[in-house]
């Protein structure tokens, strides 16, 4: 897709049963917005300080970062409840931020440090925060999704079946457009609608599965939301580079589901910035439409909107950006200061229980200091 | 205490344990209205309903990465494979979600499910149909698997990995389910990780898992003929493996054939073996002798298949090598 093809965006829903438009989303007022922007820097800048220190050798693995579909996490979290959970695939940093997870703790996991999310022992890809309903992070393209439909499964298992109530959580499923040719992901959409689950598939489609553009490895890869048609659900094309859209567009879908208990798919147009990892050379792309895509950065579209409509002068922009780079310094200094995994968490975490050389379980120590006398299932 | 068949064993412990926690749920293919593929489930939807007995479509990655979902939250699901060779396309969640969930989370979550069904030869099902995955599977940290031989332990194994906290793969037997034996009624929990010795002997310790413990009780009545007597052990958890079990018995006995109905390389019967070479090394009176599947894909024909398994003929050879009786 060119990117002057962005203009408005082009919600479509192609149910065969009509259900309700639910109210249009209210429009957010300039404090929620500058919440967003300052959302989207910080996760900005998280990748920023994260490539730095991958290049620094102080991460290892395998680095994906969300430079320029900031807006999709930040809108979508916007659009849903505290307690709906989410899943996403492995670049999902931005996932986690937007839903609250301090920068500390990721920075930590990213060192491989015990302060991180899953004491350093998952890494980049497997981000994790249950209190903040965040259940990873995973590494295995489409693998997640059936996961997401699990997840909502059991919102609505919870409810309907252990509480007598109706069904009122919805999750939303992320994945790239890389993940459209993996089975795991047609079987989970195919058993959401079967099941009436109340789950978004929600596809960030950067146009490259990797690096293999969409047009090379996906059918009719220009309308992948004619795939859901053939499961009868609703669908939705987002214009995703700008965080309003999103939240505009994200906010009646995530209540239809809500109300109806109906699976959703939304296919979400946007632009991965960086490479697919920190070993790209991104040759299957040219610099111009890198360049093309870069006009259309969701920060600084978001900045200009403020700035146009008043409700952000460029100085306070300067200032949230210093404070989000203090912020994320800071974040790198506490993960650094963190120190690395005893060798006895080798062993730990592998069973619940204590037998031959495994030791049980225990939260990681970030949650502890939330709260101190929770299990591992108690969620 | 009443006899009853290992499939109805398995559905008592599934339907005790649906009474007594509404966390635990059944999803599989024809596990509602058919009644189960092979009457495992039978009646369950009429008692529980169609929110807890649950039909899925042919989509074993689906349903299995479901299930992981749903066990993610805390919720205690059992997935009937109706074979475990068709467990294979979901090798992703079972192994890669599944058992790493708890340790990726760094303890934040972890995944009690059951995966259960048939496992092994059916009888004349041809190569794909005829999978025996716990040597495969074994092989992975984070999981817990099972094989009962007999109806009591059926159930009460069934049950205690329902109520594991962690990813319990149960293996079951087409072979085995028409079965009987003397199950107690109610509460009846067998913890994961005890081997039991089912035949009590003095001359050779033979220790098999699931379906192949009655091929060594027929092969242990042969030998007993010729003076023979064999001790069996039956493994009853693969992972975690009792090897103090074994190892006691091998002390008494210095010699042991391990029984596995996987092919060998690998294989679950090869770590068992080697355990006891590491336990047992100054007790034994020969190398540890082992019985497994033919390295072959499993056949059609009916000799063939019989000829293919871990037979009663091999394993009597096998204790007459290794006791230096042959």
């Amino acid at each position: 897709m060119p990117a002057d093809s962005m203009t408005k965006p082009d919600t479509t829903t192609n149910s065969a049963d009509a259900t309700p438009a639910a109210a249009a989303a209210p429009t957010p007022s300039p404090d929620v917005l500058r919440r967003w922007l300052r959302d989207m820097m910080l996760i900005r800048e998280f990748e920023v300080r994260c490539m730095q220190a991958y290049q620094n050798k102080l991460a290892g693995g395998f680095l994906h970062v969300y430079n320029g579909q900031e807006a999709i996490a930040v809108g979508c979290v916007a659009a849903m409840r505290p307690d709906d959970p989410i899943v996403t695939a492995y670049r999902d940093h931005g996932h986690a931020l937007a839903r609250g997870m301090s920068p500390e703790v990721g920075m930590a996991e990213l060192f491989g440090r015990i302060g991180g999310c899953a004491k350093g022992k998952g890494g980049s890809m497997h981000f994790f925060d249950v209190d903040h309903h965040m259940y990873g992070g995973h590494g295995i393209v489409g693998a997640q999704i059936p996961l997401g439909a699990g997840l909502a499964f059991a919102t609505k298992y919870r409810q309907e079946v252990m509480e007598g109530t109706r069904s009122s959580r919805v999750t939303m499923a992320f994945m790239g457009d890389g993940a459209l040719n993996q089975g795991a992901v047609h079987e989970a959409m195919n058993l959401a609608a079967v099941l009436d689950l109340p789950v978004i598939f929600i596809v960030e489609n950067n146009l490259y599965a990797m690096g293999t553009a969409i047009e090379r490895c996906t059918a009719a890869g220009a309308h992948i939301t004619e795939r859901a048609k053939a499961f009868d659900m609703d669908s939705a094309v987002i214009e995703a580079m700008d965080v309003l859209d999103v939240y505009r567009d994200m906010k009646p879908i995530v209540e239809r589901c809500r109300e109806t208990s109906r699976p959703c798919f939304v296919e979400m147009r946007c632009y991965r910035f960086k490479g697919h990892s920190m070993s790209d050379p991104r040759k299957y792309r040219t610099h111009e439409e890198e360049e093309r895509w870069e006009t259309h950065d969701p920060i600084e579209r978001l900045a200009a909107h403020l700035v146009d409509q008043d409700q952000l002068t460029g100085e306070a922009f300067k200032a949230m950006g210093k404070e989000v780079r203090a912020e994320i310094r800071a974040a790198v200094k506490a993960a650094e200061a963190s120190p690395p995994p005893g060798l006895d968490e080798l062993y730990h975490d592998v069973y619940t229980d204590t037998w031959g050389p495994y030791t049980g379980t225990s939260v990681p120590p970030f949650m502890r200091r939330r709260s101190s006398d929770r299990g591992p299932q108690d969620v | 205490m009443s006899e009853i068949s290992f499939r109805d064993a398995l559905r008592d412990a599934m339907s005790e344990e649906m009474r007594r926690d509404d966390r635990v749920f059944l999803v599989g293919e024809e596990v509602a209205q058919y009644d189960g593929a092979y009457k495992v489930s039978k009646g369950m939807l009429e008692e529980f309903g169609p929110k807890r007995i649950i039909d899925m479509p042919i989509s074993e990655s689906g349903f299995a990465g479901m299930g992981i979902g749903a066990a993610m939250m805390g919720l205690r699901p059992i997935v009937e494979f109706m074979s475990w060779s068709f467990s294979l396309v979901a090798a992703d969640p079972i192994l890669n979600n599944a058992p790493k969930m708890l340790y990726m989370s760094g303890g934040q979550l972890g995944c009690p499910i059951v995966f259960r069904g048939n496992d092994g030869a059916g009888g004349q099902l041809g190569s794909t149909h005829s999978w025996c995955v716990e040597s495969l599977y074994a092989n992975v940290p984070g999981l817990k698997m099972v094989i009962p031989a007999f109806p009591a332990d059926a159930k009460g194994l069934l049950t205690a990995s329902i109520r594991d906290d962690n990813p319990v793969f149960c293996l079951e037997s087409e072979r085995m389910l028409s079965l009987t034996g003397d199950v107690p009624e109610g509460e009846h929990v067998v913890p994961i990780g005890k081997a039991a010795i089912v035949r009590p002997g003095t001359d050779c310790t033979v220790v098999a898992f699931g379906r192949a413990v009655h091929f060594v009780l027929e092969a242990a009545a042969e030998l007993e003929k010729s003076g023979l007597s064999v001790e069996v052990i039956d493994g009853r958890s693969i992972k975690p493996l009792d090897i103090d079990t074994i190892a006691a018995s091998v002390r008494r006995t210095n010699c042991c054939v391990v029984v596995d109905q996987s092919w060998s390389f690998a294989s679950v019967g090869s770590e068992v073996a080697a355990e006891i070479h590491r336990v047992c090394f100054d007790d034994l009176d020969n190398h540890v002798h082992r019985v497994h599947s033919d390295d072959v894909p499993a056949p059609y024909a009916w000799n063939l298949e019989q000829e293919m398994l871990p037979n009663a003929r091999k394993i009597c050879e096998a204790v007459r090598s290794v006791t230096y009786t042959a």
